[in-house]
């Protein structure tokens, strides 16, 4: 569940993006689409470690694929690191999203926004090879930090949104719903909260799998730093990082 | 012989390592890492009388060689505690520590008084220190003679020896121990988290929604070192150790500072294995130091390493 994993590329893809590909043998355990892995990045210089989460799972090759932002001091120094360095990656952590929820010829919304988009392409790639017929809708702040939607493309049919329409639609994911009525069996959500709240409340009664972020301590449930109510319970709670991140909307107070 | 094996009021230990309560849950996430029967002793997740929720999020945030946490107490309350979580533990050869909380000294003498009497605990941990709690908490554990009062009511209806947890939120720490050594404690736990506070530069909002939280890890080492150093030659109570403990060194040297067991917190967050690993390194360590057994380590710090003084 331990391992010094080995940097086989570490590439930005899009301003302040980030795409990091990992060896090591943690990769075999990894089977679910929106589990995360938490991550050391130094022996010195940042305590804790950093949850990111999986975004292509390669069980042949060994290997997996972590996109993310260099924002705080963490990231930042994972974004300094080579090709042939090392990590320690504890994982994989939490339930991801259940793809059993679809089966073959059936229709899956996949909803990301802005650094929540990498765990849905690993969800796209299982739900494609399961038959189901996938959409995808983007949402960024802007040109600059949009990434992967050529590789999104193969899949299925994809949308792209920016907040100040520099690219795509102008607006958030919910416009782009709405403007090309796009419909579903299943929705699969991750990005912010505001965008996960947006869709619960659009659609209160269908399937929707919203993955949440939060901040950690233990990454494995014993710490509960990130712990979300339960609707109409002034004591039930979830933690994101074991209960979760992947919740049934309407299964925590988002 | 075991050369780690220690013995303090109300436990045989087969080591001195423990986690320290409130890192650790009840030791459910962990057990999927190990077996805990290789521990010394388990403290539990802090537990009161009612189910508590705990502060809102964010309930952690990063800082110089430590974190700062106001998790609030959250825990399933005490009958939960005792149908579900001791029973649970009890499959594991190790002896538990039950951190007691509350709000009154009613609410701690009642989650005293029954948590108790679970044949597995062995010992309770008093917490009249924890900064992130409004009522009760850092006041018991910042007034010498409300720590005492508390100590005695808990004292009178306890099965079991009562370590008292000690704050470092205070101008004078050795009053408190003598005030709760006067009142019958039977050990002391040392130190708990510093109250702190971080601002989001960006936002300039503080970043835990409860504003301030308790500060722990590596930055506070130093600080508990020195305050046990301080009461361990002022009381003749046994102390178990913890602020910032990542390695056997660490360990050795909270025992030169004068304690006789130590607990890990904060590093189990990085590392879910540190526990078995300085239990695994601890032997090699007292190897190099050709020391014998682990309590000769206790209080020979006191004399600029001169004396060695074995412990109690």
């Amino acid at each position: 569940m331990k391992e010094n994993m080995t940097i086989i590329s570490n590439r930005q893809i899009a301003k302040g993006i980030y795409e990091l590909t990992l060896a090591g043998s943690l990769v075999q355990r990894m089977r679910t689409p929106g589990q995360f892995v938490h991550m050391k990045v130094a022996n010195s210089g940042p305590l804790l470690r950093r949850p990111l989460s999986l975004c292509d799972m390669n069980l042949e090759a060994n290997e997996c694929t972590i996109i993310y932002r260099a924002e705080g001091a963490g990231t930042t120094l994972l974004s300094q690191k080579l090709p042939g360095d090392t990590v320690d990656v504890l994982g994989p952590l939490g339930n991801g999203f259940p793809i059993s929820a679809l089966s073959s010829g059936q229709r899956a919304l996949l909803v990301g926004g802005g650094i929540g988009v990498p765990p849905l392409y690993e969800l796209a790639k299982q739900l494609v090879k399961k038959g189901v017929f996938v959409t995808i809708v983007l949402g960024f702040q802007t040109k600059d930090v949009a990434f992967y939607e050529e590789r999104f493309a193969s899949f299925g049919e994809t949308y792209v949104a920016t907040v100040d329409g520099s690219y795509g639609m102008k607006g958030f994911v919910t416009d782009v719903i709405h403007h090309y009525r796009l419909s579903f069996d299943v929705l699969y959500a991750c990005g912010p909260k505001p965008m996960l709240r947006a869709l619960a409340n659009e659609f209160p009664h269908q399937d929707v799998y919203l993955s949440l972020e939060e901040r950690m301590g233990c990454g494995v449930g014993a710490c509960f730093a990130c712990v979300c109510r339960v609707p109409h319970s002034e004591t039930a709670y979830k933690k994101v990082c074991s209960d979760g991140p992947v919740f049934r909307a309407g299964e925590v107070v988002l | 012989m075991n050369r780690l094996a220690v013995e303090l009021p109300g436990l045989s230990l087969k080591n001195p390592i423990m986690p320290a309560s409130g890192c650790f849950g009840f030791g459910r996430e962990y057990a999927k890492f190990y077996d805990l029967s290789v521990l010394g002793a388990i403290m539990i997740k802090a537990t009161t009388l009612d189910a508590r929720f705990g502060n809102p999020t964010p309930r952690v945030a990063e800082t110089p060689s430590g974190m700062l946490n106001a998790i609030g107490l959250q825990n399933p309350g005490v009958d939960v505690v005792l149908a579900e979580e001791l029973p649970w533990l009890a499959q594991y050869d190790v002896p538990i520590i039950a951190n007691v909380a509350g709000s009154t000294v009613e609410e701690y003498v009642e989650v005293a008084r029954r948590i108790s009497k679970a044949p597995n605990v062995h010992a309770l941990e008093l917490n009249i220190s924890c900064p992130n709690v409004k009522k009760g908490g850092i006041a018991f554990g910042t007034v010498p003679e409300v720590a005492a009062e508390l100590t005695r009511a808990v004292k009178e209806v306890s099965d079991v020896p009562v370590y008292v947890k000690l704050s470092p939120n205070v101008t004078n720490i050795v009053a408190m121990a003598k005030a709760v050594e006067q009142a019958g404690a039977d050990g002391l736990t040392m130190i708990n988290t510093l109250l702190g506070m971080r601002i989001d530069v960006k936002t300039a909002k503080p970043i835990l929604a409860n504003r301030t939280g308790g500060l722990s890890g590596p930055a506070i080492k130093p600080i508990a070192i020195r305050m046990i150093y301080e009461v361990s030659q002022a009381v003749s109570l046994p102390i178990i150790g913890m602020g910032g403990i990542e390695s056997a060194e660490d360990v050795i040297e909270f025992f030169y500072a004068g304690a006789s067991a130590v607990a890990i917190g904060t590093a189990n967050f990085i590392d879910p294995y540190v526990c078995p690993n300085i239990i695994r390194d601890l032997p090699n360590v007292l190897d190099e130091l050709r020391i014998d057994h682990i309590s000769q380590c206790t209080g020979r710090g006191w004399n600029n390493g001169q004396t060695v003084y074995c412990s109690t």
